[in-house]
């Protein structure tokens, strides 16, 4: 059965359909990437698959169950966790607490356990932390731990939200253009970063311009043009696809990989 | 053991309490109304500081909080305690019931919301005059006593108010340093980054609120008990700018920037008192100056002394 089920999903903003009766489905542990030109609407895609806009018409089941309008961190909390094309860090905050945070959805404990700090929260609150450190060494930004979280360089913004993102534990995660800004040695160390986590087990879904990154890791390709689903298939598939070239062909980029 | 970032702002504190003792009424007065500000703007500071909202309604429920006490100590034969106790679970209720609407608006249309709830609150400590005897206010309230004993002195007072601030303040920093005090540093910093990590934003800003709530009320309480006698004009717009001012110039989001706000703002006035008509002058231009050079307020200076070891931006 898949894990993410999208089954005729239409987004309209007004008179504009951001996203035209998408069907596809992600089967656990997969590595599927959706690409297409600008404004095709993938984010738009992702909003609503994460639950920050209900889908006009059309599901979203997650897991088996109907995740179709329900809130943001409903959705989030079910292990769906996404991460932003705009990174989204906490940025007054440490690198290290930046991580911190995105332990909350595997945590427990509110106002009471804050206040009475049992054993059992105690412990938490240390594996919360070495989490966290193994997380940063994971992405290599141990050594900037402890720096605000806004004083990386923006290609390091990236990658420490996309630890943030790791520390939810996600069963399905999505990056959003996770590559955009990032120079070839960065590129290339987030790559391995996004193959490793996908052979943990994660099943990831990846939006990504950058054409070399998504032929090397991805397992399998959407295509969206204009809203709408133009083909769905293996990277060599859509490499050959004529409705892909044509579309990458009117616009500026291309499939060279 | 225990830091001395902890430890120096608890010895100062006691050290001016001594100060204050030893110089007499007016002193202890004026340092009683910083330690009752100052739990005032701890709960202030949750909810503006640590979970980054706005509010300018907080005066309503040291309202709630100071006739609650009033009538039921001066009027029903209550113990200050039990009073305290109840007025407070009243204003959490009532800050419930406020909060739930209103903090699903976002800005400036929330800050409105407090406001109103604010000046909404004073209009009825006047009009209600059955209840709060309007403009004339409220005297005969006993002082503090605690397990039954009556802390007749305003020195006795000021020892307990100053065991009651640091012990508002050591809550709120347990509070912070946990799971729920990182999800309210996280709607701080991103509502976007944090409803994609799974935190429920609506219920977090409100458990944040009523937190906030329950400080006031104490205070309200804290202040009738202290000063005997309370009328609409405590709890009015001035209070607010007052707390303000305090919160930002002790610094917002640290643990003891709103005790050390709220001690200056106190204390500054009175020391000033020599210079006559120059005095409003000379108290504004030292505010300014403070947030010229200490624009994280004056608690954030102490990451100054702190530089090159892990530079923990918030705990100050
Ligand atoms: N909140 C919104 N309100 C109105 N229109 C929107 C909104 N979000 C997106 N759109 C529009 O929907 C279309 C698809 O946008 P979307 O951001 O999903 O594209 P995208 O494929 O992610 O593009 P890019 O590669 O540039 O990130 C665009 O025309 C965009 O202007
Ligand atoms: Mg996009």
């Amino acid at each position: 059965m898949a894990l993410l089920s999208v089954q005729n999903e239409t987004k309209r903003f007004g008179g504009l359909l951001a996203n035209d009766a998408i069907s596809f489905d992600v089967k656990e542990g997969e590595l599927l990437a959706v690409i297409g030109p600008n404004g095709a609407g993938k984010t738009t895609l992702f909003n609503v698959i994460s639950g920050f806009f209900p889908p006009t018409t059309g599901s979203i089941h997650f897991d088996g169950r109907d995740i179709t309008g329900a809130s943001p961190h409903r959705v989030a909390s079910s292990g769906l966790i996404r991460t932003y094309q705009l990174v989204q860090l906490f940025k007054q905050l440490t690198v290290l607490e930046n991580v911190e945070i995105g332990s909350h959805r595997v945590t427990e404990g509110g106002v009471f356990s804050a206040l009475l700090r049992p054993p059992s929260m105690r412990r938490q609150e240390e594996e919360v932390r070495a989490t966290a450190r193994e997380l940063l060494r994971f992405v290599g930004l141990e050594k900037q731990a402890d720096m605000p979280a806004d004083s990386l360089p923006y290609g390091r913004q990236r990658l420490l939200e996309v630890a943030r993102a790791l520390a939810a534990k996600p069963r399905l995660l999505l990056l959003d253009e996770p590559a955009a800004g990032l120079n070839m040695q960065e590129t290339a160390a987030l790559a391995e970063v996004i193959r490793r986590i996908h052979a943990g087990g994660t099943t990831v879904i990846l939006i990504e311009h950058d054409m070399s990154l998504v032929m090397q890791i991805a397992q399998r390709i959407v295509v969206l043009d204009f809203g709408r689903k133009i083909a769905e298939g293996t990277p060599d598939e859509i490499k050959a696809h004529p409705d892909v070239i044509a579309a990458y062909l009117g616009g500026t980029e291309t499939l060279d990989a | 053991m225990i830091p001395w970032r902890t430890l120096l702002p608890i010895a100062a504190a006691i050290v001016l309490t001594g100060i204050g003792l030893l110089s007499g009424s007016y002193a202890v007065t004026v340092l009683g109304f910083a330690f009752i500000y100052t739990i005032f703007c701890t709960g202030l500071n949750f909810f503006m500081g640590y979970t980054g909202q706005a509010s300018f309604g907080q005066s309503a429920f040291a309202a709630i909080g100071g006739y609650g006490s009033a009538i039921l100590c001066a009027d029903y034969g209550w113990g200050p305690l039990p009073a305290l106790i109840v007025t407070m679970v009243i204003s959490g209720i009532a800050a419930l019931l406020v909060g739930y609407p209103t903090l699903r608006l976002r800005g400036h249309y929330l800050a409105m919301a407090t406001f109103a709830l604010g000046l909404i609150v004073y209009e009825i400590s006047i009009e209600w005059t059955s209840l709060t005897q309007g403009y004339m206010g409220y005297s005969g309230v006993p002082p503090l006593s605690l397990l039954g004993y009556e802390l007749g002195t305003v020195e006795q007072q000021l020892v307990a108010l100053l065991v009651l601030a640091l012990f508002g303040i050591f809550i709120s920093n347990r509070l912070r340093q946990s799971r729920f005090g990182r999800a309210l540093a996280a709607i701080a910093g991103s509502e976007a980054a944090a409803r994609a990590l799974g935190i429920d934003i609506a219920r977090c800003k409100l458990i944040a609120f009523v937190i906030a709530a329950l400080y006031a009320s104490a205070a309200g309480s804290l202040f009738a008990h202290f000063v005997g006698f309370i009328s609409p004009e405590v709890f009015g717009v001035t209070m607010v700018v007052q707390s303000f001012a305090m919160l930002y110039l002790g610094g917002i989001g640290t643990t003891w920037g709103p005790m050390i706000g709220a001690i200056i703002v106190s204390i500054l006035p009175e020391a000033l008192r020599g210079l006559q008509e120059m005095q409003d002058i000379a108290y504004t231009a030292i505010l300014i100056f403070i947030l010229i050079f200490a624009p994280r307020g004056l608690a954030g200076l102490s990451s100054l002394f702190a530089r090159g070891k892990s530079r923990k931006l918030e705990e100050a």
